[in-house]
């Protein structure tokens, strides 16, 4: 229930959405602001709409009921060229990694720059390499993705979507394919990321990490906000039911 | 254009050609059997048969599936007169057709077959089933469900096939059309409306198929 | 009979004979590879039609199925004659020869339809989703994307269309294109034994044929192992 001021203060606004996936309801009412700058954590069991609510914030899933802010002005969802301009501020990384199959790794991380933004097709080369390099494949550049391990697929996925210049970046569980000894290179580019003032939500399994660099952590659970608070509170002194069994089970294994 | 549209003339026909239509479903409906019989012969001999039998199968089969069910056909009515062998037009075309789609149901069911893992009959062989069992409990199914695809896709267009029948004086669906086109000369009528009886009769032997696929043998399919 | 028909094989295959066969060889094989090539660029844009969503194209996408739906489920001879009458109505003097090719086209144009559009439909739709989400119109999508990794799935299907359909090109003979299946029945009327003619009819179809399949049959191979190599 936010007030008139800090409504428009929010960079980023999701008031009362509701959305389907056909008939099956998965997001009931779900408010979440973030301000820029900031670091946003969804946690929850699966299934409970964490990846449904990125995809509402990249256009794949249309709410139908509620709307979102995005600095200051609503996405508006049923005009295709706002769509697309609003979409323009978000880059997300999927769980699959979703790499184009058909093209080797620069120009998976080049093609949306270049063919899709204009940009000059030089000065975007140079600055891939430096990305793919800083996610540690720089000598990767032009392998195809069947041929790279899903790790390495993320770190791809990581560099092409910064490659698009995002305000708010989105990262859909990408440690969870992950082996544990290339978790820490990617979690160390998002630290970087954090450090150097990306607007992030990330859905993660990763609690220590969560912790660490989550400035705000929402609980989720069947497609409701269920608890929400600063990083430490809901991690460590999870209040509700729901929330106090999930971290439960998960500090088992 | 000269030409009007007058289809009052042609819907009077519409009982006689359905009744060619049910004529071009029984011919393929016995071609189909009979060359089932073929294939399940022709499989065998392939899977299980010596050298010989192997390349005289697999002759047949390059050769019927290589050329044109027509010109096949066309042999039969025309060159085996010369060797004494006299066909009826209906004789033929049921020969013909049964040798064509032979050829076909050889190498569906052939790859049916084969499809059988031998993983699979291990597995029912260590559970304690005897040939017997295996056969009805793991082998048959299994092959049931591999080969109804395939076969109703080659049972529908053996049914459009068989308005080649029409070429030998045949009285099929095509047949009849071309006899009521004499009589009226209402051609574009005609052929449209054969060609929707033909649409018609399609969906709904695919529809029949796809739902005995689904309630006897749990066979996902779609018509559409 | 065998007797007589080693007789007649040197007059048959007199010079003028050959030539007539080759060349109505000539036609069965241009009438399915030209009506195929036609067929498949309308096809092609028919498929095109059905992935896109807006409402505007509604219609267009209805027109796109209803035509692709109907036009495989009628006989060739059926389409062929309609499309003869058809002509005759319009009253358009064209050789029989394009009105078997418009025959071809229109109906390669229904299956081709419909084998691309499950080539398409075969893509991940991760890949779709992905492109969506970075902003591609639907042609870059098609174009950058989704079309480099169909072509996979839609070129064996494709030319075993193609190859089915030199031997349903036979039908065009009743409408009087002077290809393969006529021959043979020209050649038959001028007293030549039938076996011996139609027996060359159907060797001829099988020298065409058979190469075609074989090679096929390589393409496929060869189109299926690059995917494979690659994991």
């Amino acid at each position: 229930m936010a007030h008139g001021w800090r409504r428009r203060l929010a960079y980023l606004r999701i008031e009362d959405v509701d959305a389907f996936y056909g008939d099956t309801q998965v997001l009931h009412g779900v408010q979440l602001s973030i301000e820029k700058g900031q670091i946003v954590s969804l946690i929850g069991p699966s299934g409970s709409g964490k990846s449904t609510l990125l995809r509402v914030l990249v256009g794949l899933n249309k709410p139908r009921r509620g709307s979102v802010w995005l600095d200051g002005k609503p996405i508006e969802y049923g005009n295709k060229k706002a769509l697309r301009a609003a979409r323009d501020r978000f880059a997300i990384v999927f769980q699959q990694f979703n790499l184009f199959q058909n093209m080797n790794v620069l120009k998976n991380v080049t093609i949306v720059p270049v063919r899709i933004k204009k940009r000059d097709a030089q000065q975007v080369k140079k600055e891939a390499t430096a990305l793919l390099q800083k996610v540690g494949l720089g000598d990767k550049l032009h392998a195809y993705p069947d041929e790279l391990s899903g790790g390495q697929q993320q770190r791809v996925a990581i560099a092409r979507a910064l490659a698009l210049r995002p305000d708010v970046l989105l990262l859909d569980e990408v440690t969870s394919a992950l082996d544990p000894e290339l978790i820490n290179e990617v979690l160390d580019t998002i630290r970087l990321l954090a450090k150097e003032g990306m607007t992030m939500v990330i859905v993660s399994h990763e609690m220590a990490f969560v912790r660490e660099v989550a400035s705000k952590v929402l609980f989720m659970d069947e497609g409701r906000i269920v608890e929400a608070g600063e990083a430490k509170e809901v991690l460590d002194n999870p209040k509700t039911d729901r929330a106090k069994e999930f971290m439960a089970k998960i500090l088992r294994e | 254009m000269e030409y009007t549209l007058q289809f009052g003339q042609v819907l009077k026909y519409v009982p006689y050609l359905i009744a060619g239509a049910w004529l071009s479903l029984q011919i393929a409906f016995l071609a189909f059997c009979g060359g089932m019989v073929i294939g399940l012969l022709g499989a065998m001999g392939k899977i299980f048969g010596g050298r010989i039998v192997r390349s005289v199968v697999g002759v047949y089969v390059t050769f019927f599936t290589n050329t044109p069910q027509l010109s096949q056909i066309y042999f039969l009515f025309f060159a085996l007169p010369e060797a004494g062998i006299l066909l009826t037009p209906y004789e033929a075309v049921l020969i013909g057709m049964t040798l064509n789609a032979g050829a076909y149901l050889t190498e569906i069911q052939r790859a049916g077959f084969i499809s059988v893992h031998r993983a699979e009959l291990e597995a029912a062989e260590t559970m304690g089933m005897s040939l017997l069992q295996s056969v009805w409990y793991v082998i048959l199914p299994h092959i049931i469900k591999v080969l109804f695809p395939p076969l109703s896709n080659l049972y529908i267009i053996m049914t459009l096939g068989t308005s080649m029948a029409a070429i030998f004086g045949v009285e099929e669906l095509t047949g009849r059309a071309l006899n009521v086109n004499a009589i009226t000369f209402r051609s574009i009528e005609i052929f449209s409306v054969t060609a929707g009886l033909y649409l018609l009769v399609t969906v709904v032997a695919s529809t029949v198929l796809v739902l005995l696929g689904r309630w006897l043998f749990h066979v996902k399919g779609k018509v559409f | 009979m065998l007797a007589r028909l080693f007789e007649e094989i040197p007059r048959f295959f007199s010079h003028y004979n050959t030539i007539f066969l080759l060349k109505a060889a000539a036609t069965t094989l241009c009438l399915s590879a030209g009506g195929c090539i036609m067929g498949l660029l309308i096809g092609f844009s028919l498929a095109l039609i059905r992935i896109t969503r807006g409402q505007l194209l509604l219609p267009a996408r209805i027109l796109s199925i209803s035509y692709v739906e109907s036009f495989r489920r009628v006989p060739f001879l059926v389409t062929l004659l309609f499309m003869f009458f058809v002509y005759h109505a319009l009253n358009l003097t064209v050789s029989v020869f394009i009105v078997g090719l418009t025959t071809v086209c229109l109906i390669a144009a229904s299956y081709t339809g419909e084998i691309v559009r499950a080539g398409m439909e075969s893509v991940h739709i991760t890949q779709w989703e992905a492109t969506e989400a970075m902003n591609f119109t639907l042609v870059q999508k098609l174009r950058l994307v989704i079309l480099p990794q169909a072509w996979k799935v839609i070129l064996p299907p494709l030319f075993y269309f193609f190859l089915g359909f030199i031997k349903d090109t036979a039908l065009a003979s009743q409408i009087g294109v002077v290809e393969l299946t006529y021959s043979g029945k020209v050649l038959n009327n001028k007293g030549f034994s039938a076996a011996l003619v139609f027996g060359t009819v159907l060797a001829l179809y099988f020298t065409i044929s058979y190469p075609l399949a074989r090679f096929g049959a390589w393409m496929e191979k060869k189109v299926g192992v690059s995917k494979d190599r690659r994991r």
